[in-house]
């Protein structure tokens, strides 16, 4: 159910269109979301390029969360259209990842570190779908890519944080899909996971997969992704991370939460 | 001895086991969702459910009370949400301001109309009429055999044995969808499972149990069969399917044993009359919760969740 | 049975019907305001379990005055067995939330239903024993005030005023302790001690409200008054005062009408008094209550949308949202074909300024506390002073950029 837009006129009567890209991964156009009164992010508008790697950054209470919820159908726009492949979320479902932030769910769940992995073929199993040793063969290789298939048959509580994150990882691997959205990956793990979460991401980006992650170390964007989406509830800034992750952006996006000798530390280019 | 037991027991104890069964397979999911509370509430509403049910038909017919209780189920839970949204208040709390305003409705409605020809009462409602449920029609365990005797079962038994069935069905048909929307609900969403109609269903389904089982049993075995079994279960070991198991077995322990010591307890201490088997029923099931946090093998939390 | 109703009302019913009425009120009163303190420590259905593990005390109490050659149905000495087992079952609820991986909530219903089981377990025991004087114990399960003894009435009386007292007394530290329990631990209160006695009010409000409202629905007196005020005021003194209105007016009027009314068990009368007003707080209540949200959302979503649609046309893009659409039509900001009229190009161009303006602010040492508020949607006038907003204007340099 696509709408047609209205076209409306400027005052000098030009008739402008937004840049439309019908089948790019993900497509957000005028995205409003509020919780009670106060919207968490006000009308973002952001178009993702194939096989690219975008940083979403923002101060705390940003929004990044709550933009990539909205996404994901997890949280109701109040206004706002977003496709996928050109498509509905529902039409595109099979075709996106998502890892939840590690925080949001109960570690003390009674399960098994290859059970979280299965998870991520449910859709392709349905409700009856026998398992059979191919998915667990599938699920294995997956927890093999994050460095975790010695640890199938623990009890998840008994991870540290760093490895739920990885098996996470790994169940959103198990999905197969061709755009992944990731919350926090890199929040509170170790060194190890961190390079071995990376390490993935960039595999995935050779395969001309879409990875968008929300990010809260400045000081790696540089070095991990080549997009970078900067907001505080309104959109910023967007675009490649060469010119778009410069110090006067940051000073936009953090205001005067974030250091000026903080920001020279990042060694970016002048704005 | 056998056919006094065929007779007398057997029924009684098959129902019991039912109804403990049908209560704790949902239960497993409300106690790991936290929601172990939604049992109580349920049992609560069921109450004014059935009487409902009955002033509008008349009769004290299975279906349209079945209808009444899940109606009633599904209506304090809308309440529920709708007071936790809009107060922005604990869910314990707008869960004890719903199931106690409906409770004493249907308590006020149950007094103010004429049940007295029907077996519907407030004590009636808390203990049910297990030891009632006997089975006259059979002569020993040939009856078992006997089409004639068959005919003659309680029928609550047949009831209570497809509303077990259904609900053994269903958590088997909906087993992955539920085990992911309890772990990790946002990740369940983003693969578009409707997990709010999940968790609506989930509630459904234990009322249907709890009204199946209240009809023979009371609403004290409904509360106790919804938390105890699962809960000793948990403390058993650290994987679902392996939780589901044991809770089967303990809620069939439970229903087994405390039915034989209502009967047969007090006269062993002397006594000449049996106590409420419903109330034993539950005793048990706390005994048996009781072990299992003294000695589960897994009853310590182990790595706490997250760190920040 | 009006005049009955009214008469009680008044007092005017009888000594004992009096006394029940001053009973039920205080009873309630007491209730409200300690569930208040409940409710705000999130703990409110720990309440049902002490509340359903009064009943094998109340067995016991029974068997042992019994057995003692005394009047099982002494109300004094069930009270004190009510409150052994309730004690009981409030430490279990603690011990197995700490002891093993089991959360609160199934450790309250656990205790619960088993507490209740086997007092049901003894009080069909009771019924064989061959004292015959059974009759009365099934009334403490959802209350009954029929036959009531004078003497028990003063101890529900003096029993509610106790309970009241205490409240007034621990208000301070148990205020302090609901709203912010960290705080309360850096002042030096102890928090443990503190939240013990709120648990050990509940429990004497269960107890003393055994005989009026019983052991099943004593829960609704504690929770419900809380709630309901809770949707009309923002400060924790003024959910505690209103609470304790709700619940002595509820117990009140519901003694009053079951004096009425005999034949009907008290508690759940007192308790659907205490519903309507609960319903009456939840629909009608200026702060929380259903209307008042429908509107403010209503109201927000249509400024959200307007203030959407407006920099869309400042910045003469596209609009798709039939909504956005709907609203600057109907605030006459474009035409019917979607062309923005004169006062829509002005509006626009005051959004577009405004969006340059917190470009600035961003960028700005000043006003920390607006950029915490910022939501796009407040108009900045009412966020910056006008010193700090011409401030603001300075640095965007010449307003002719607006609308190019």
């Amino acid at each position: 159910m696509k709408e047609t837009p209205v076209k409306v006129a400027a005052e000098d009567g030009r008739i402008v269109e937004p840049p439309t890209s019908d089948d790019s991964p993900l497509a957000v156009r005028g995205l409003t979301v509020s919780y009670g009164d106060k919207p968490a992010v006000f009308s973002v508008d952001t178009i993702v390029p194939q096989g690219s790697m975008m940083a979403i950054v923002g101060p705390n209470g940003a929004g990044k969360s709550t933009l990539l919820k909205a996404v994901l159908g997890i949280v109701k726009p109040l206004s706002g259209t977003v496709s996928i492949f050109g498509e509905s979320l529902s039409e595109a479902q099979q075709r996106v990842a998502y890892v939840p932030q590690r925080a949001s769910v109960d570690w003390d769940f009674p399960t098994r570190v290859i059970d979280v992995v299965l998870m991520g073929l449910y859709r392709e199993l349905g409700l009856l779908g026998w398992l059979t040793n191919r998915h667990r063969k599938t699920a294995r290789a997956c927890l093999e890519r994050v460095g975790m298939v010695e640890f199938a048959e623990r009890q998840i509580g008994q991870l540290s944080g760093g490895q739920q994150q990885r098996v996470f990882l790994a169940r959103a691997l198990a999905q197969d899909a061709d755009l992944y959205l990731l919350d926090e990956p890199f929040s509170g793990v170790d060194a190890a996971t961190e390079k071995a979460i990376i390490d993935v991401l960039k595999s995935l980006k050779s395969q001309n997969k879409t990875v968008v992650c929300v990010h809260h170390d400045l000081a790696t964007v540089a070095d991990y992704f080549d997009r970078v989406l900067l907001i505080n509830v309104q959109k910023i800034a967007e675009g490649p991370v060469a010119t778009t992750f410069t110090a006067e952006n940051l000073q936009r996006t953090y205001g005067g939460r974030l250091a000026a000798t903080h920001i020279d530390d990042l060694q970016l280019p002048a704005g | 001895m056998g056919s006094e037991f065929v007779m007398l027991s057997l029924t009684p104890i098959l129902i019991g086991i039912l109804a403990s069964i049908a209560c704790a397979l949902p239960g497993n999911f409300l106690v790991l969702r936290r929601q172990a509370l939604i049992g109580d509430a349920i049992s609560h509403v069921v109450l004014p459910g059935i009487v409902v049910a009955f002033l509008l038909t008349g009769t004290v017919a299975s279906l349209p009370m079945m209808i009444g209780a899940a109606g009633a189920a599904t209506i304090a839970v809308i309440l529920i949400e709708t007071i936790k949204r809009l107060g922005r208040i604990e869910p314990g709390a707008a869960m004890g301001v719903v199931f106690t305003s409906m409770f004493a409705g249907g308590v006020l409605l149950l007094e103010q109309s004429d049940t007295s020809s029907v077996h519907l009462d407030v004590e009636h409602a808390l203990m049910g009429n297990l030891e009632s449920l006997v089975w006259f029609a059979a002569d020993g365990w040939s009856s078992l055999l006997d089409p004639v005797a068959l005919a003659a079962l309680p029928p609550e038994l047949p009831r209570i044995a497809a509303v077990c069935a259904l609900v053994a069905g269903l958590t088997y048909l909906f087993w992955r969808p539920l085990k992911i929307s309890t772990f990790d609900e946002g990740f369940a969403q983003s693969m578009g499972i409707p997990t709010t109609a999940i968790s609506i269903g989930l509630v459904i389904a234990a009322a249907v149990a709890a009204v199946a089982a209240f009809d023979a049993v009371g609403s004290i075995i409904v509360i106790a069969m919804f938390i105890c079994p699962p809960a000793a279960a948990r403390l058993m070991t650290n994987r679902l399917e392996v939780q589901v198991g044991w809770s089967t077995v303990f809620a069939v322990v439970s229903a087994v044993l405390g039915y034989v010591f209502a009967g047969y307890g007090p006269l062993w201490l002397g006594g000449q009359h049996a106590v409420s088997a419903a109330g034993m029923i539950a005793t048990v099931s706390g005994v048996i919760l009781g072990l299992a946090c003294l000695f589960g093998p897994q009853r310590k939390r182990v790595g706490e969740a997250a760190t920040d | 049975m009006w005049t009955t109703f009214l008469d009680a009302l008044l007092l005017q019913a009888g000594y004992n019907a009096a006394l029940v009425a001053v009973g039920a009120a205080l009873l309630g009163v007491a209730a409200g305001t300690t569930g208040t303190f409940l409710v705000l420590r999130k703990r409110a259905l720990v309440s049902d379990a002490i509340a359903h593990a009064t009943l094998p005390g109340i067995g016991l109490a029974f068997i042992c005055m019994i057995a003692l050659g005394g009047d099982g149905r002494n109300l004094a000495g069930l009270m004190l067995g009510s409150a052994l087992t309730a004690a009981a079952g409030l430490l279990l609820v603690a011990w197995i939330s700490r002891a093993t991986r089991l959360s609160e909530d199934a450790a309250i219903g656990a205790v619960l239903s088993v507490f209740f089981g086997f007092g049901i377990v003894l009080l069909t025991l009771i019924q064989t024993m061959s004292s015959g004087r059974q009759a009365g114990l099934d009334g403490l399960l959802l209350g009954s005030t029929a036959g009531m003894l004078f003497q028990d009435g003063i101890i529900i009386a003096v029993g509610g005023a106790l309970a009241v007292a205490a409240v007034f007394a621990l208000r301070r530290p148990m205020t302090l302790v609901a709203f912010d329990a960290e705080f309360a631990k850096a002042s030096g209160w102890n928090v443990g001690y503190i939240d013990l006695a709120i648990m050990g009010l509940v429990l004497g409000v269960t107890v003393i409200g055994l005989k009026i409202v019983g052991l099943i629905l004593i829960v609704a007196m504690l929770i419900i008054p809380a709630v309901s005020a809770r949707f009309w005021t923002e400060r924790t003194e003024h959910v505690v005062l209103g609470a304790g209105l709700i619940g002595g007016l509820s117990g009140y009027v519901g003694a009053a009408l079951s004096a009425s009314a005999p034949a009907v068990p008290t508690g759940p009368i007192i308790v659907l008094v205490c519903a309507f007003l609960f319903v009456l707080s939840l629909l009608f209540a200026p702060i929380r209550g259903v209307l008042a949200s429908l509107l403010r959302h209503r109201r927000f979503q249509v400024r959200v949308h307007r203030r959407q649609g407006l920099l869309a046309l400042a910045h003469s893009e596209a609009i798709h949202d039939r909504m956005t659409l709907a609203v600057l039509r109907r605030d006459g900001l474009i035409r019917a074909d979607g062309v923005a009229t004169d006062i829509g190009r002005a509006q626009a161009a005051k959004a577009l300024l405004d969006e340059r303006r917190w470009e600035i602010v961003r960028q700005l040492q000043f006003a920390e506390g607006a950029k915490a508020n910022f939501d796009g949607l407040t108009p900045i006038e009412g966020v910056l002073t006008k010193d700090e907003l011409a401030e603001v204007d300075r640095r965007l340099g010449p307003l002719s950029i607006v609308g190019g």
